[in-house]
């Protein structure tokens, strides 16, 4: 991606400002700023309904934008749509396979919709096949196959035309984790060779583990943005102290121990103790004779973040 | 070399990617489909006009021709016949292809939004799959008339021009269909297009008698039907009076249905479709 493709100022690979979009009375996207930059891996986090979808759908030219404005790879969505597009892999968030059809014609009849002559395309579909370990079922239905096989051919399909950008949206959503580690570890490699990834994921594992940098959406609004480490640094402690009580308790016991950490989260089947030191606050809550059922200290993440800024849990 | 060098190595240049035009990329897929599923298409592409030909055209048509043919116009009723059912075999394909499948690329499969995903746009999308439907359409006229000539019921050479006539009817009838398929939430609308729209312009468009054995008024009503207008032409082309002025009226008729139906399935595909 040579620089006078991007934006001129920014050299972001996209630029929203205040990016909207409306279906009738409903505002999915409430006017939102974000800068991704062309090799980074970028993510959306979000609960179901946040606007992470209608987002992505704007940035890969599928949906036109309300309001605001959109720059992708340096070009205008409403204008220029199929030649942003022939950059974009898109990997949407239900698989638009052809059931009926083998796992190779999938990938052979993707590449020739971006126009790839056919020699070139029937090389770059082997390629893909072994990035996506389906060689072995290459010339079989895509019926019979599972959810991660079905995820990792869409995500080699999105990559056919060896695109700029990538676009993942939920791409592991309703994977085993054996599958969801195996289509990471692809991620990482596309990431290792610069291709710009966004995602959205409503996994917290998952936005830690892949993005550079991400913002924390939610009602159509970005709630926080940063990368993972400056986030929990920003909105959250160093450590969490997890306690369980009889469940009818908590309240009251998240009262009497609010002096003992920066923060009491009190949740409907625990207690969260936000503090930068996890043991000398456990500590501190066993002396005033308090024994909860069960007790952990861990590390701060951005479930953390998400719940701090909104009072809810990503997943519910 | 790396996997990943070797992924992004591989990559199509732009400046050399071939130059096919969006919508026949579209009609491709179209293509490689049918030849992984063609054989479920056999019965409907050949056997049927086998089927009907023999069962009513010599069955039937063997008691009609006892009696007097002058209702038909002094010629075997096979002769009558043939023709119609070719018009209506290809309304009958138009229209099929044109419910199911849209259904299928809209919500079973989705294949019309993974076209999308890539440089190709909603028109790309429409004109493939159109073009497609014309040409399982044409396969199946090109069948029927083979199977006409086989039966000896092709008297002129005319018969050449029922060919684009009978694929004339069958888009007439796709692109109108096309348009009202994607505006669909579930087939159930199909069961009803059928019964209540294909299946009585199959049975009185003058397909298996002639129009005026019908009561004055419905005759009116039947001479105003698409489907009429396609078996009308057919019947004067295969049987050697193609009947100029009649003729330029019946495929105008089918023409701007062909270009009002287009019209409408920019419009329904656009709306369903970028949201």
């Amino acid at each position: 991606m040579s620089g006078s493709e991007l934006d001129a100022e920014t050299g972001a690979a996209v630029q929203a400002r205040g990016l909207t979009k409306r279906f009738g009375e409903f505002t999915a996207v409430d006017g939102v700023d974000f800068d991704i930059q062309a090799g980074e891996a970028f993510g959306f986090l979000g609960p179901n309904g946040a606007g992470k979808t209608s987002t992505m759908r704007m940035i890969a030219c599928l949906s036109p934008i309300s309001g605001g404005s959109l720059q992708v790879l340096g070009l205008d969505p409403m204008r220029d749509g199929p030649r942003i597009r022939s950059r974009i892999g898109l990997v949407p968030q239900e698989d638009t396979l052809d059931l009926e059809l083998t796992v190779r014609d999938n990938l052979y009849l993707y590449g020739r919709y971006f126009g790839l002559p056919k020699k070139q395309l029937r090389e770059r579909v082997d390629q893909l096949l072994e990035f996506a370990r389906l060689t072995e079922r290459a010339d079989e239905r895509v019926d019979p196959l599972s959810g991660g096989m079905r995820r990792r051919l869409t995500i080699a399909r999105a990559l056919v035309s060896s695109p700029d950008l990538v676009i993942l949206d939920e791409p592991t959503t309703g994977l085993d984790p054996q599958a969801r580690h195996l289509l990471w570890d692809r991620l990482y490699r596309l990431k290792r060779e610069g291709v710009t990834l966004v995602i959205t994921t409503h996994y917290m594992d998952e936005a830690e583990q892949l993005c550079d940098r991400l913002v924390v959406m939610d009602a159509g609004r970005i709630a926080a943005a940063g990368s993972p480490r400056e986030l929990i640094e920003q909105w959250s402690t160093r450590e969490v102290v997890e306690l369980r009580f009889e469940p009818e308790g908590h309240q009251a016991h998240g009262d009497r121990l609010a002096d003992l950490a920066e923060r009491v989260e009190v949740l409907p089947d625990r207690l969260l103790l936000y503090t930068d030191e996890g043991d000398a606050t456990l500590d501190a809550v066993r002396s005033r004779g308090k024994s909860p059922i069960a007790a952990l200290v861990r590390r701060s993440t951005l479930e953390d973040v998400f719940l701090h800024l909104t009072g809810r849990s990503l997943v519910e | 070399m790396s996997f990943t060098t070797s992924l992004r190595g591989a990559g199509a240049n732009p400046s050399r990617r071939a130059r096919m035009p969006p919508a026949l990329r579209a009609y491709q897929y179209n293509l490689l489909a049918y030849k992984r599923t063609w054989r479920g298409s056999l019965t409907t592409t050949f056997l049927y006009p086998v089927l009907y030909l023999a069962a009513i055209g010599v069955g039937l048509g063997h008691l009609i021709d006892h009696g007097s043919n002058q209702a038909v116009g002094g010629v075997p009723y096979l002769w009558f016949l043939a023709p119609g059912l070719l018009a209506g075999t290809a309304m009958q394909i138009g229209a099929n292809e044109s419910t199911y499948p849209v259904m299928a690329g809209i919500k079973w499969l989705k294949t019309y939004f993974a076209m999308l995903a890539t440089p190709l746009e909603v028109t790309d999308v429409l004109y493939g799959h159109l073009l497609w439907i014309l040409t399982r359409v044409a396969l199946a006229s090109g069948v029927f008339l083979a199977v006409m000539t086989a039966f000896h019921t092709v008297p002129s050479l005319w018969a050449v021009a029922a060919f684009p006539a009978a694929v004339l009817t069958g888009a007439a009838f796709a692109a109108p269909v096309m348009a009202f398929s994607a505006t669909r939430e579930t087939d159930q609308s199909f069961v009803v297009l059928y019964r209540f729209g294909i299946v009585p312009l199959f049975l009185f468009s003058g397909t298996f008698f002639p129009i005026v054995q019908l009561p004055g008024w419905l005759q009116v009503v039947a001479r105003c039907t698409p489907l009429y207008q396609g078996v009308s032409l057919c019947r004067g082309l295969v049987l050697g009076h193609p009947g100029g002025w009649d003729a330029l009226g019946h495929s105008g008729y089918l023409l701007v249905m062909l270009l009002g139906g287009i019209l409408a399935a920019r419009a329904t595909y656009r709306g369903r479709l970028v949201q």
